[in-house]
Formats: structure tokens, C-alpha cells, sequence
């Protein structure tokens, strides 16, 4: 048994295997780039599954919606890691052994190693100048054996070392931090709690309780445009923000390459649109429903879909709508819109009666309206301040303000992801371009020396280096 | 472009004229290709100029300076060693690169986007790029090994005068050597910017997948060598492999792929 253990054990942390695994991994992560992934396209996972349900099943049972988070995936990069740790734990204890004795015995006949010379000088004068050049040096009655570049071989460690390092930074983030999205309209408060999000996600050993009691209100939002091509230029959203409710709230930027921070919570402007705001009256003229009503944009120029919903009516209404920042309805096909700047904004609505379905338990979307089992009223364009009227009372379209959506993230670990890098980096540049090399010198008779050397890996300049030392002994 | 062209038939005529005067001629088109990245390097300053900003957001623009990032690597590399019977190839390539570019890909000049509105795209782009040019030089050396390697010592009249095989393997090794740390480099940069345009600094976005995958497929490529002792072609066909995805990241992610990397078409 602890024989069949050492050798599993022994197979897995081969350099073969360790090889073998990695390219596996590279291999493994191909798929999730070919197929929607939930965490990056939940929208298209969906589309997938409503074309090819068949296959899409399939593709399920095989993790392929999320392969970052399979478990094959995480297989292979867990063995990966044990491998390495395998690998360079032990290669770690033999190094510090190393670079604490002393170079290894001279061969017996250095003519046979590299860059052979005799020369003369004495050794004496050849320990000073290598010492000097910061070589570890052994010497002995008759001979000197030097060795430098242990910068290799350590680079090379703390390089796989520092990867452990990113691995725990990431692990610390799933396990402790907090992902979280929010639409505010511009003038409406934000406050830190688990129900003013649209979605939110808690790290495995994070609690709702944890979140910063942080205010924002988005106080103004400018979005620049180039007019010829359509493509934003910049985005702007101010807001009056504070750490918790009893403090002063301050004015703050928040612009896309810079977050607002509190603490390890970032909270970064991630996508922005308009909320039209309505006033819907019932027979009587009694207001039962007012206010912006967020929109999701369809497209680059801003055209919106969304729902507005009246539940408190009997019958309740809906309003399938879609909103135009700059309206364009060429003959014959859908309108549109062609600027995301509110130029000439339209409000499109057709109108529905009947049972909304909100109170069946199965949670809506609040861009949607299942029609149904609704009856159609009728559709209608509005401008801004127009109302349209009908049978059960009327809509107000009047006017519109920006919403932005907030993504709120907490990541504990991404300093330390941030560290691994960084080290991996000088561990990598030191392993690669250190050149660990051995000299050696031997006293022959009189003044005369013989001296050659060993480059490992081949690295180039030693035959320079032994030269140069010639050179400085005569 | 019509330097390198220029640069291009000289080295073929080189070529075809192998006895006194193939020697002239690959001068000559040593020179040429020199002349053609110094024009490359002023059309770039060119376009940054007039996009006032640097000229670094579609491909049109990352092609261009790859093909620089390109052909400097080979004029650096040439003062080391003697690649001049490997011009037609690299001359071959940067007119690959820059005819599809011109014909292709080329956009007029326009602002950034807002989330490229950050000084790591100096700093991220230039390292991709770089990277990108040294990588490709190394897959050109990889890929001669593997055709000469076939004719052994009876090397046709155009090859006569590349380096031996063991020097082409040991510089695509020296390349990937240098240029893997900044690879290194440029996918952390861009996990850094990533964490401050997007909120997280690894999603498993497309070009993220892929850039690590070539970054693992080149992590494999140095184990292989300086571990398992693999050298030769089974060297060469992973260094293939590994460049391989680099260009499948650089044109079908670019093209077809979605995620956070398109921008402004192409």
C-alpha cells in the first residue's frame, strides 16, 4: 500500500507529469473560449439552450457552460499544483544545502572540461581576483573550486513559489469577497445592502452582514459621443458619497478606469442607459403609478427594451415598451435608434390588461412582461410630455434621466494575486538570464596554474570570463 | 511597404544568384529591409501623430507595429547571428503582415474608447506587441529548422549559408528565453488594467484564455528543454504549436471571438 502511495506519489511529481499536465491545462481551458460561459455571457448560455436543447444538455452534463469552475478543470489545475509543490518543495530544502556548503571538489583532470588553458600565476592571487568577482570559492592545499549564479536555480524557485502565491490570492477571493451589480438612476440613493442589488454573489465564507454601510447618489452622469462614428469618448458620473450613513457625504468622480474605493471594495461604472420616467393614471385621473423605469439598451446607439408594470390596478396593466434616445424609423422596418445622445427620445408602448402574473411566486424579470394571458389594448408613440389615453386610464411619457449600473466588488485577495505576479516576474527573470557556472584552478608546478570551467545550460560568457581572470593573473 | 518589397525580390534574387553575387545582393537587402523598418517606424509616429494619441487600439494599428516589433528583432538578431540567407522569409512575412493590414484591416484614425482611456495601454499593447514580433521571428527560425532539418546535410543552393541547425534551434530557444518573461509581463499588465476597467482582473474573456494558453504552451516550450532535455524538433514543433496560438488569439479572437476585447470593429 505505502509503496503503491510512493509511487503514485513519485509519478505525480515528475517533471514528465508535471509537463504532461501543463499543457492538459492549456488544452482544457480551449472549450471555454469556443463556448458561451454563464459567468461571462449568461445571455448567450441562454440562447444556446433554447436553439440546440439537445445538445445544449449535453454540453451542460459535461460542465462545458462553465469550465472554469468544472471539476475536471479544477482537477487538473489542483494536480498541477500538488505536482509543483512536489516539485520544488524538496528542490527548495536541496538548494539552501547547496548554497550553504561549499562547491563541490575539483575534477581530477581538468583538461578535460571546458575552455582548458595553462597559465601562469599564483593561486593565491586567483582566489583574490574571483573573490572579488563574487564567486563561492573552496580552496584547498593545491587547487580552488569556485561557483557563482545560485541566483539561477533560486529565481527559479521563488518564480513556482510565487505561483502558489497567486493561486492562494485567488482562493482567498472566492472564499472572502463579494460581487455585486446595481442600476441606479442618476438622483436616486444607493445604500450598501444586500437588497439594493439587482445580483449579488457572497464568497463562500462571506456573510451579508460583512458589506461596508457605504451611501452613493449619483448626482450627475455625462456621456461624450463622436458624432461621426458613433463610439463613446467618455463617461462621467458624479456622486455624493459616504462611508456610512452618519458621515458627510463628499462629491466624488467615478470614471471607467477609476473606481471609487472603500477599503478592498471597488465600486466601478460598468455600463450605463435611460430609465424614461411615466406617470400612469387610472379612469379617475388618480396617479397609481410614477417614476424612471430602467431600460436595457439592445444596442450601441442606446435603444431600450423594458417593461412598465402597474400591479396596484384591478385589472393590473403592463406596458411592453422601448425607449429611443434619437428616434429613426426608416420606411418599412423596425424604428430604431441612430445616436445614443437624447436628441429627438421616443417612447414606444403597447399597452396590455389583465393578470400580470407577479404574484404566481415565479420571480419576473423586471425588463419583461409575459403577455400571455394579457389582453392588448393598443400601441402608441409618445414625445416627450404627450399622453396616451385609453379605455382604463392613460400614460404620461414625461422625460427621462440616465441610469448606471454599479458593480460593487470586494476582492481580499488581489493583492496578494498581485505579489505572486510580481515576483513571479523577478523569479522568472532571474532564472532565465542567471548564468550559474563553475571555475576551477589548479596548481601544476612552480607559478604555473590550470584552469577550466563548466557553464550549466550551456549559457554563453564563460569562456570570456576564463580569459579575463587569465589576463588579470598575468 | 514597396521597400519591403523592394527588400523582398532582392533576397530572392540573392537567392537565385547564389555564386559572387548573392553576396552583394544580400547586402543589399539587408539594407533595404533596414530602410523598410525605418519607414515602418515613421508611418507609425505618422498615425499616432494624427490619431493624437498612441496608435495602439485596432489592428490595423497592432499590425503595423508588430511587423516593426518583427523585423527589429531580426535586424537585432542579426548582429549576433548571420540570418541574411533567412531574409526572404522574414521579408516575406512583414509584407504578409503589412499587405493585410493596408488591404484588410486599415481604419481611419479615431479617439479611444473610454475604457481604453488608461496609460496601460501604452504599457500592456507595447509589451503584446513586442512579444508578438519576437514570437513570430522564433516561429520563422523554428520552421526553417523543421524544412532544413528534412535535408540533412545536403542542403539546396538557398540555404546553403544558413546558420546549422543546432545555432537555429538554440536561438528560437534564446528568443523564447527572452521574450517569455515579458509575455509574462504584458498578460499581468493586462490583468492589472483588466482589474481597473472591469472590476476583475481574470474573467476568462477569450483573449484572456488565449494569451494564457500560449503562455502555458511557452512555460511547456522552456520545461521541455531545460528539464526533459527535448531539443530539435520536438522542440521546434512545440515552439509551432504554442506561436500557433498565439496567431489563432491575434486573428480569430480579434475577428470572430467575442468578449471585452473588441472594441471599434477590428
Amino acid at each position: 500500500m505505502i509503496f503503491a502511495l510512493r509511487y503514485v506519489w513519485r509519478q505525480l511529481t515528475s517533471m514528465r507529469t508535471a509537463l504532461f499536465l501543463l499543457l492538459l491545462l492549456g488544452l482544457a481551458a480551449i472549450p471555454g473560449s469556443l463556448v458561451p460561459q454563464r459567468t461571462s455571457s449568461p445571455i448567450k448560455v441562454q440562447e444556446f439552450f433554447a436553439n440546440n436543447p439537445g445538445q445544449a444538455k449535453l454540453y451542460d452534463q459535461l460542465h462545458l457552460f462553465d469550465v472554469y469552475g468544472s471539476p475536471w478543470f479544477s482537477a487538473i489545475y489542483i494536480l498541477l499544483f500538488i505536482s509543483l509543490i512536489g516539485c520544488v518543495l524538496p528542490r527548495t530544502i536541496e538548494h539552501a544545502h547547496t548554497a550553504m556548503a561549499a562547491p563541490p571538489a575539483a575534477p581530477s583532470r581538468l583538461e578535460k572540461m571546458e575552455y582548458f588553458q595553462e597559465i601562469s600565476g599564483t593561486l593565491a592571487r586567483a582566489e583574490t581576483i574571483l573573490r572579488k568577482d563574487r564567486f563561492r570559492i573552496r580552496r584547498e592545499a593545491n587547487w580552488i573550486s569556485a561557483e557563482k549564479g545560485y541566483l539561477r536555480e533560486t529565481g527559479n524557485l521563488f518564480f513556482h513559489l510565487s505561483l502558489i502565491l497567486i493561486l492562494l490570492g485567488i482562493s482567498f477571493s472566492s472564499l472572502f469577497g463579494m460581487r455585486g451589480d446595481a442600476i441606479v438612476n442618476i438622483g436616486e440613493r444607493f445604500t450598501n445592502t444586500p437588497t439594493s442589488y439587482d445580483s449579488i454573489n457572497f464568497g463562500k465564507l462571506t456573510s451579508p452582514s460583512d458589506l461596508p454601510p457605504f451611501l452613493i447618489k449619483p448626482t450627475n452622469f455625462v456621456a461624450k459621443y463622436n458624432p461621426s462614428t458613433n463610439q463613446p469618448l467618455d463617461y462621467t458620473l458624479t456622486v455624493l458619497t459616504a462611508p456610512n450613513p452618519e458621515s458627510k457625504a463628499l462629491e466624488k468622480i467615478i470614471k471607467v478606469n477609476s473606481p471609487l474605493k472603500y477599503g478592498d471594495t471597488s465600486i466601478y461604472l460598468q455600463a450605463n442607459g435611460y430609465s424614461p420616467i411615466v406617470t400612469v393614471r387610472d379612469r379617475t385621473g388618480k396617479i397609481r403609478l410614477q417614476g424612471p423605469i430602467p431600460f436595457l439598451p439592445q444596442d450601441g446607439n442606446l435603444s431600450s427594451n423594458g417593461a412598465i408594470k402597474v400591479p396596484d390596478m384591478e385589472p393590473q396593466l403592463g406596458f411592453v415598451s422601448q425607449f429611443f434616445p434619437t428616434v429613426d424609423q426608416p420606411k418599412g422596418k423596425p424604428a430604431r435608434s441612430s445616436y445614443p445622445e437624447a436628441l429627438d427620445p421616443r417612447l414606444f408602448v403597447a399597452a396590455y390588461r389583465g393578470d400580470l402574473g407577479l404574484d404566481s411566486g415565479t420571480p419576473q424579470s423586471i425588463y419583461k412582461i409575459d403577455t400571455k394571458k394579457l389582453f392588448q389594448i393598443g400601441l402608441e408613440s409618445m414625445k416627450v410630455g404627450q399622453t396616451y389615453t385609453f379605455e382604463e386610464g392613460s400614460i404620461t411619457f414625461e422625460g427621462y434621466v440616465p441610469w448606471v449600473n454599479l458593480q460593487i466588488v470586494k476582492d481580499p485577495g488581489k493583492l496578494l494575486a498581485l505579489i505572486g505576479a510580481l515576483f513571479a516576474i523577478l523569479g522568472l527573470l532571474a532564472s532565465l538570464f542567471a548564468r550559474q557556472r563553475r571555475i576551477w584552478i589548479k596548481a601544476v608546478a612552480g607559478d604555473k596554474l590550470e584552469i577550466a570551467g563548466l557553464a550549466k545550460n550551456a549559457a554563453p560568457g564563460l569562456e570570456n570570463e576564463i580569459l579575463e581572470i587569465a589576463r588579470k593573473l598575468n | 511597404m514597396f521597400i519591403f518589397a523592394l527588400a523582398f525580390f532582392t533576397n530572392a534574387f540573392a537567392i537565385a544568384w547564389k555564386s559572387t553575387k548573392g553576396e552583394k545582393a544580400t547586402r543589399i537587402a539587408t539594407a533595404l529591409t533596414i530602410l523598410g523598418t525605418a519607414v515602418i517606424f515613421v508611418a507609425i509616429v505618422a498615425r499616432g501623430m494624427s490619431a493624437g494619441r498612441v496608435p495602439w487600439s485596432n489592428m490595423y494599428e497592432f499590425s503595423i507595429t508588430g511587423a516593426f516589433a518583427f523585423a527589429l528583432a531580426y535586424l537585432f538578431t542579426l548582429r549576433k547571428y548571420d540570418l541574411r540567407w533567412l531574409g526572404i522569409f522574414v521579408t516575406f512575412s512583414v509584407l504578409i503582415v503589412l499587405g493585410t493590414a493596408i488591404t484588410l484591416l486599415y481604419r481611419p484614425t479615431a479617439p479611444l474608447v473610454p475604457a481604453l482611456k488608461s496609460t496601460w495601454l501604452v504599457i500592456h499593447v507595447s509589451a503584446a506587441i513586442i512579444c508578438g514580433g519576437v514570437f513570430l521571428l522564433a516561429n520563422v527560425i523554428a520552421a526553417t529548422y523543421l524544412i532544413l532539418e528534412k535535408y540533412g546535410d545536403n542542403r539546396p543552393a538557398w540555404a546553403a549559408k544558413i546558420p546549422s541547425l543546432d545555432v537555429l534551434d538554440l536561438l528560437s530557444y534564446r528568443l523564447i528565453a527572452f521574450v517569455f518573461p515579458l509575455w509574462t509581463f504584458a498578460v499581468i499588465a493586462g490583468a492589472i488594467w483588466a482589474e481597473s476597467a472591469w472590476g476583475r482582473y481574470w474573467g476568462w474573456d477569450p483573449k484572456e484564455t488565449w494569451a494564457f494558453i500560449t503562455w502555458v504552451g511557452y512555460a511547456a516550450y522552456l520545461h521541455a528543454r531545460v528539464t526533459v532535455g527535448w531539443k530539435g524538433r520536438k522542440a521546434a514543433w512545440l515552439c509551432l504549436i504554442a506561436g500557433s496560438t498565439f496567431l489563432f488569439n491575434y486573428v480569430w479572437v480579434n475577428v470572430w471571438g467575442t468578449g471585452k476585447h473588441t472594441y471599434s470593429g477590428l
